[in-house]
């Protein structure tokens, strides 16, 4: 590696570690804010225009708080489990790509931090490191509440994990590539044109089942209700995190904000194109008169944006659904990831399996 | 007895229920009106026959109070205090009157009981204070109300 390429990597993790270390305070605004307006309340309005400043007083909150260790914690675990927990959502994003490629001086810049060949097989093998913050949380902490909490959380995990892979098969069986980069450059491809409409290759229109079952188990991973069980504050108070406080405690919110990232991101990348456009934009390109080789920063800038709002938009969706459903019962969670989810990712690699024997994609 | 009823295989495919729902959180969010009443700017209207801080109503500067003890003895709180004393024209008058908010179950029935239409229970709800005070003559002669 040369300059070029440690500078280049360097603003590329620069334009991803920003708004990741921002999505917790925005997402703890919009969880309330949206919350709030779903039952009919105002929520936090007081600060800054409509509330948006609030997050700034709850951070010097958390910072000023005293950062107490109980006395009957294992201590190296108890520090350590909230960094465990912060550290995976960062590994994770590395791999997702936001832009499509750009040529500055005869040099291509892949628009993807890492660019690894094992693609996504990288974000469900380090993603799922994320139960150990969870469980060491729950062990070091020496708290029955937060041992079952991890407890809960490790076998949830492990179950949905199961599904997860097996959801994703189908697409990795449909590009025949494990390259996220590759899937979203894939799915610009024109699946159908329906008159006017012209339906691009996405993930959703070729694996609706694969996109759903990926959907659930994300909430799962991502210990978002209805799958919140470590969390339970009805029957274990806090869960996993009960005996944190101050700072520590806010890492833990960060690591699940940043882990609905990771999420949103993925699916974004494997089911809606990744940083494909979104409708229209295209045309927007065109009229303003932007498009063309000369221009690839402003075409960069597009793809970037089409990927944020399509994360955006699974990060409230994550929200909108919390505040929507109610909590699973613990043997309706495993009922659920072992006799529905299973089966049916199996079933749904089989229909992939048949319908590309057929040659129907 | 536990009866089962037969779900539609639609009903066991719960992601149509799940738009449903998702779609009436939104209508709320979108389109209901907020419930919420912001306090210190817009306080909520209480009927005028709710029951406040008491005060002791004068008519032109003197209190309409005779000390003839019927609140206090009708007070299940017992938290009125009455002392009597006599005016120069033989006329009765309490010396001490106290209130001790924090035995008062705000229950009106001294307003009930009074003859001369002095003890009055006002709108104010407003009470919380840092000491416990008990709460004398002087400081409920202040005309809170206009019952």
């Amino acid at each position: 590696m040369d300059t070029f390429d440690w500078v280049a990597t360097a603003v590329k993790i620069l334009i991803v570690l920003v708004p990741l270390l921002s999505v917790a305070p925005v997402m703890a605004w919009v969880e309330r804010r949206g919350s709030a307006l779903m039952q009919n309340r105002k929520g936090p309005n007081r600060i800054g225009p409509l509330g948006l400043l609030q997050s700034i007083p709850d951070a010097i909150k958390f910072m000023g708080k005293e950062d107490p260790i109980p006395g009957h914690v294992e201590k190296f675990y108890y520090v350590l489990a909230p960094l465990a927990s912060l550290i995976v959502p960062f590994l994770t994003f590395a791999v997702i790509p936001f832009a499509s490629s750009m040529t500055i001086d005869g040099r291509v810049i892949n628009f993807q931090i890492a660019d690894l060949n094992v693609g996504f097989l990288f974000i469900l093998a380090v993603g799922s490191l994320g139960v150990y913050g969870i469980i060491m949380a729950g062990w070091s902490s020496n708290n029955k509440y937060a041992l079952l909490g991890s407890l809960r959380s490790s076998s949830q995990m492990i179950s949905y994990e199961l599904s997860m892979g097996l959801s994703v098969i189908g697409i990795v069986m449909a590009f025949s590539t494990v390259h996220l980069g590759e899937i979203a450059r894939a799915q610009g491809e024109v699946l159908m044109t329906l008159g006017p409409l012209t339906i691009p290759k996405w993930g959703i229109f070729i694996q609706p089942l694969g996109f759903l079952i990926f959907l659930t188990t994300a909430f799962a991973e991502t210990n978002r209700l209805p799958f919140d069980l470590p969390e339970g504050e009805s029957e274990l108070v806090a869960g996993y995190h009960l005996e944190y406080g101050s700072m520590k405690f806010a890492l833990f919110m960060m690591a699940e904000y940043m882990n609905m990232a990771v999420a949103s991101g993925f699916i974004a990348s494997l089911y809606f194109g990744g940083w494909q456009m979104l409708p229209g934009m295209h045309s927007v390109l065109d009229v303003l008169g932007l498009s063309g080789l000369t221009f690839d920063i402003v075409r960069v800038a597009f793809e970037a944006l089409s990927f944020l709002l399509k994360l955006c938009f699974f990060m409230w969706f994550f929200v909108w659904v919390r505040w929507t459903l109610p909590r699973f019962r613990y043997d309706q969670l495993m009922d659920f990831g072992w006799k529905v989810l299973l089966p049916l990712s199996l079933a749904n690699i089989f229909i992939t399996g048949v319908m590309i024997y057929y040659r129907w994609y | 007895m536990l009866v089962k009823h037969k779900k539609s295989i639609w009903y066991e495919f719960y992601v149509i229920d799940i738009a449903k729902g998702l779609f009436i959180t939104m209508r709320n969010m979108l389109f209901a009106p907020n419930v919420t009443i912001e306090y210190p700017e817009v306080r909520r209207n209480y009927s005028d026959r709710f029951r406040g801080m008491h005060y002791i109503k004068s008519v032109n500067g003197v209190e309409n109070c005779t000390a003839c003890m019927l609140c206090p003895t009708v007070c299940p709180a017992e938290c009125i205090h009455i002392e009597a004393g006599e005016r120069p024209d033989k006329e009765k008058y309490p010396v001490k009157f106290e209130v001790d908010l924090l035995r008062c179950c705000f229950c009106g029935m001294c307003e009930e009981a009074c003859p001369k239409d002095a003890i009055k229970l006002s709108n104010i709800y407003e009470m919380s204070v840092s000491q416990r005070t008990v709460y004398d003559k002087s400081y409920l002669a202040e005309q809170r109300g206009n019952k």
